[in-house]
């Protein structure tokens, strides 16, 4: 049986929304350096058109299925049976669209911001987004791998060069700890090759199994890469400073899809290709999420700078992402699934409120700000908005995936369940907090008579709360995407149960 | 005595370019223009290309073979030759030094390696090799008015002459042992007559790694490399880390698959650890670098370390991931050399990493060059490095040795430091001087072949990978 579903569309769609942004960058190449507003709507017009040659992903999702859709497939580099091979399923398709929505709201959120390089700074985020999506798209390893790496150059430009005052570092420490995991995946990945019989196909490689002992160190080669980008702890260091230092753009890049990749890689190679190890690494896994959760949270509630606190809770918000993982359960996956777009969503949003502020005041230090709400009222309902959804208020996107993830969680683990609980209320400790210092108490001097938030500026947010209502009403119907897909997962990592107690129920046979 | 004239269609390409040299210094007694001398080296070299195609087969009573592997390193002669001379153009003369015999010993520099890649004879390859190397002795001190220049020749041919003496002890020991020097027939001595285990075979075995590893530069024999490098014209740096460097690689391919076919584990043994050293030496004393020159003479230390990997694995995939390595890596060096001559300019060196700050707000297309290159050189997708070292990574771990190959990516997420930082200095730095560039068509035209074999090489690797392996058919 064929496991795929050939793209029906009349256009190569996932090609489209990899290569339109590269395109749009090449576009963007043979500009005047002096038309700069040009510079700008070109970029808008690539990103939006991308985003709209996108839809049909959303609304011809065949939701009964677990098989890839949309799926393209030609030969590529032959003598090593690479294929350039893409696809999406319930686990990828809403990455592919959270992508596409967030390269439009990162153009709109710099249209002021950038001053100087504005068209290589067009450039570098037209060829991020659509490296991202090529991530998410790819079903050959190989091509995986390429995109994967591909979007580290445009991004350590994209924090080196418009980044804060202490970018050269935040960078530097960004590429390095991504390609020291990255490199060490590639050797699993050659090695997997070979093992495999030649193939990078992943829908291939899932089908079969391999010894225990090779799973058990091609998981940990594997988890390096990932761990890294989610980040989970104790390599989560380098995304405090790449956070804080990155321009607006770039850390809504990187708080909405680029750590998602982590997540992503998890569910799509780690646990199925390696269940076996992934199910025997479940309590390393557990414990690693939740001393993330309860760290990072901790760690909110002493920081001054409004970036790098929300960027500590970023790592607290994707401890709950890896501990619905690897719970590796229905709720878990779902809610983990859910959580990555909502953690998009969220801090997505958040950074780029903080960037409203920023462009106007040029700081990030919590105690220059206070009693904003007075002066910027349009501005401080959104961040409610999205404080709230941070905390997990019911109704928010938050708390469906924070839910499921700590049902699935507690499901697996009593232990590790209600110890992130305790994140959840610190989270809401320090998200209050912020909110409180940031707008409510004394009015700083500094405030005082900075304008509210404009038309651009809201068409940018106005999105996502719209995606924070959405999700957090009607979750049903993101849910229903990744189903089967997840069932599909699952079954995959219990099969090898399922074998081993066939095995045990023929020998007692036998003895009888 | 019955004399039979040899068959020269096989070396039909080498008499093509040794009269090409001839010819060149001919023309540079006529002419006041050099520029004619190095267009019609160009041309030259295009036509012996040409002359290649049908010259397969043996002459000279088996000494001389011109198969698919010589065919193939010979093309990268070829091409590092024409990128030389073509970033050599504008730049010798800011030098001052615009002489004709500049061309003419590249030329015969050349026709050195060709020999060397063709050589079925050891004392052939010794010819070709020492042809070779007296040439680029005295091109690393072509800029006679520059200290450093001739401390660059100096100290290249101090070592060289070493190592060549190196290699003659090695085939001394191993025609003593087995009564010929003819490649094909060592091998075939050694494992008719079981001599594998011989304590005088193994040490000739190593003394041809220590000459090779001078002629390559690997550690620990690459203790030239980094004075010379940075000493010579940098056009000649360019071509010396590229040809030189294929040439040694040509013959360690022959002599150790062919002559030592039987005794691949002891030399695995002897390379692993040089390919570690290189590997580890390069890019941590890279990181130290404020030299660019230097800092690409340590990179290419590395590079070899990286190559070897692959040749480890002493396999047809080991061999070809070698070969591939080493085209990628012409391209690659060649492209950032040009990019390095293009800051030299009349009275401003512009080989120190500072001088390329802020490199990207007044040249942005000079900037974005040398960050392509700079990327492929750390092995970063979409980029030629990548595919080069992805395929050095894939014999090795094929051939069981994942352990060196995670040696070799750790080591090569340290390169990442000190390449980035040129690319970091362009991009992220305000620009303290302004810094000039000198203008050159040919230049242009070196870059623009360099990178946009880097990037398609990177995207559609297959058609070099088909060229590899028709290359060594019958190897």
């Amino acid at each position: 049986m064929e496991q795929v579903i050939m793209n029906n569309l009349p256009y190569p769609i996932l090609s489209t929304i990899i290569f339109l942004p590269v395109v749009g960058a090449l576009v963007l190449l043979i500009i005047s350096r002096s038309q700069e507003t040009l510079t700008k709507w070109v970029a808008l017009i690539f990103a939006v058109a991308t985003f709209l040659c996108s839809l049909p992903l959303f609304i011809n999702f065949d939701k009964t299925t677990y098989k890839m859709q949309f799926v393209e497939r030609y030969d590529w580099i032959s003598m090593w049976n690479i294929k350039y091979f893409l696809g999406v399923d319930g686990i990828s398709v809403l990455m592919v669209l959270l992508t596409t929505i967030s390269s439009i709201l990162c153009i709109l959120i710099s249209w002021n911001a950038i001053k100087m390089k504005v068209k290589e700074f067009y450039i570098s985020i037209l060829l991020t987004c659509g490296a991202i999506a090529g991530v998410f798209a790819s079903l050959d390893l190989f091509l995986f791998y390429i995109f994967w790496e591909a979007m580290l150059i445009p991004m350590y430009l994209i924090i080196g060069v418009w980044g804060g005052p202490n970018r050269i570092y935040a960078t530097l420490k960004f590429i390095l700890y991504t390609l020291v995991g990255s490199l060490l995946m590639l050797v699993g990945i050659i090695f997997l090759y070979f093992l495999a019989g030649k193939t990078f196909d992943i829908l291939e490689l899932t089908t079969k199994t391999y010894p225990y002992n090779v799973q058990f160190w091609l998981f940990w080669a594997f988890f390096a890469a990932f761990a890294v980008k989610v980040p989970m702890f104790p390599v989560h260091t380098w995304l405090p400073d790449a956070h804080t230092e990155a321009p607006t753009a770039g850390s809504v890049i990187l708080a909405a899809i680029l750590i998602k990749m982590g997540a992503y890689g998890f569910l799509r190679f780690s646990i199925p290709l390696f269940p076996d190890a992934a199910k025997a690494m479940i309590p390393a896994m557990l414990t690693l999420s939740v001393i993330a959760i309860i760290y990072a949270a901790l760690v909110c509630l002493i920081q001054k700078d409004l970036k790098r606190l929300i960027a500590y809770s970023s790592v607290s918000h994707m401890g709950f992402i890896t501990l619905g993982i690897f719970a590796l359960n229905t709720q878990g996956i779902e809610g983990g699934i859910l959580q990555m777009i909502n953690h998009g969503v969220v801090t997505g949003a958040l950074f780029m409120c903080v960037g409203v502020i920023y462009d106007r005041t040029h700081t990030r230090k919590i105690a220059d700000y206070g009693g904003l709400a007075t002066h910027m009222p349009t501005y401080a309902a959104f961040f409610m908005v999205f404080t709230l959804a941070a905390v997990g208020l019911p109704g928010t996107n938050g708390f469906i995936g924070e839910f499921l993830t700590l049902l699935g969680g507690f499901t697996r683990s009593k232990l590790a369940g209600v110890l992130a609980c305790t994140g959840v209320i610190v989270g809401a400790a320090y998200m209050l907090l912020l909110y409180q210092q940031v707008f409510f108490t004394k009015v700083n001097e500094k405030v005082i008579g900075l304008p509210d938030m404009d038309l651009r500026e809201m068409v940018a947010l106005v999105p996502l709360i719209i995606l924070v209502f959405w999700i957090g009403f009607y979750p049903v119907q993101f849910l229903d995407f990744m189903h089967p897909t997840v069932q599909h997962l699952l079954e995959r990592v219990n099969m090898s149960d399922m074998q081993e107690v066939n095995i045990a129920k023929t020998i007692m046979e036998v003895i009888r | 005595m019955n004399f039979q004239f040899p068959d020269l269609g096989p070396v039909m390409p080498e008499i093509f370019m040794t009269c090409l040299a001839l010819i060149l210094l001919l023309v540079d007694l006529i002419t006041k223009k050099k520029e004619v001398v190095a267009v019609l080296s160009i041309i030259g070299v295009a036509i012996v290309a040409f002359t290649m195609i049908g010259s397969h087969g043996m002459t000279f009573g088996g000494m001389f073979i011109s198969d698919g592997y010589s065919s193939f390193f010979k093309l990268i002669f070829f091409i590092n030759v024409i990128i030389s001379v073509l970033i050599s153009i504008k730049y010798i003369s800011v030098e001052k030094v615009n002489l004709g015999e500049y061309y003419c010993l590249i030329i015969t520099s050349t026709l050195g390696m060709m020999i060397m890649a063709s050589a079925a004879d050891l004392i052939v390859l010794y010819l070709g090799l020492e042809l070779m190397a007296l040439s680029t002795y005295v091109l690393a001190g072509f800029i006679r008015h520059d200290i450093k220049s001739n401390e660059a020749a100096l100290k290249y041919f101090l070592l060289g002459a070493f190592s060549s003496a190196f290699l003659l002890y090695g085939i001394s020991i191993i025609y003593g042992l087995t009564g010929t020097t003819d490649i094909k027939a060592i091998g075939l001595y050694i494992s008719e007559n079981g001599l594998t285990g011989n304590l005088a075979l193994s040490l000739s075995m190593v003394l041809f790694a220590v000459a090779f590893g001078f002629k390559i530069a690997a550690a620990p024999f690459h203790m030239w490399a980094p004075d010379t490098y940075e000493g010579a014209p940098t056009s000649i740096t360019a071509f010396m880390s590229v040809g030189p460097k294929a040439a040694g690689f040509a013959v360690l391919g022959r002599v150790f698959m062919i002559a030592f076919a039987s005794m691949k584990i002891e030399w695995a043994s002897v390379l692993i650890p040089l390919a570690i050293l290189s590997m580890g030496v390069g890019n941590v004393v890279a990181l130290a670098q404020t030299n660019i020159k230097r800092m690409l003479a340590y990179s290419s230390v590395a590079h070899v370390g990286y190559a070897l990997v692959g040749f480890i694995a002493a396999n047809n995939e080991g061999l070809t991931s070698m070969m591939n390595y080493m085209l990628i890596y012409a391209f690659m060096n060649l492209g950032a050399f040009a990019v390095i001559i293009m800051l030299r300019t009349e009275g401003f060196k512009g080989d120190n990493i500072y001088d390329y700050e802020g490199l990207s707000k007044n040249h942005p297309l000079l900037a974005a060059l040398m960050l392509i290159f700079m990327f492929s050189l750390t092995g970063i997708p979409p980029t030629a490095g990548f595919m080069g070292k992805l395929y050095v990574f894939m014999s090795a771990i094929n051939a069981g040795y994942t352990w060196l190959v995670i040696v070799a990516v750790v080591f090569s997420a340290i390169s990442a430091y000190f390449y980035l930082r040129i690319v970091m200095l362009m991009y992220m730095k305000e620009p303290k001087i302004d810094v000039a560039i000198s203008k050159s068509g040919t230049l242009g035209v070196a870059l623009g072949v360099t990178a946009l074999a880097v990037l398609a090489i990177g995207v559609y690797p297959s058609f070099l990978l088909d060229i590899v392996w028709a290359a060594i058919k019958g190897f």
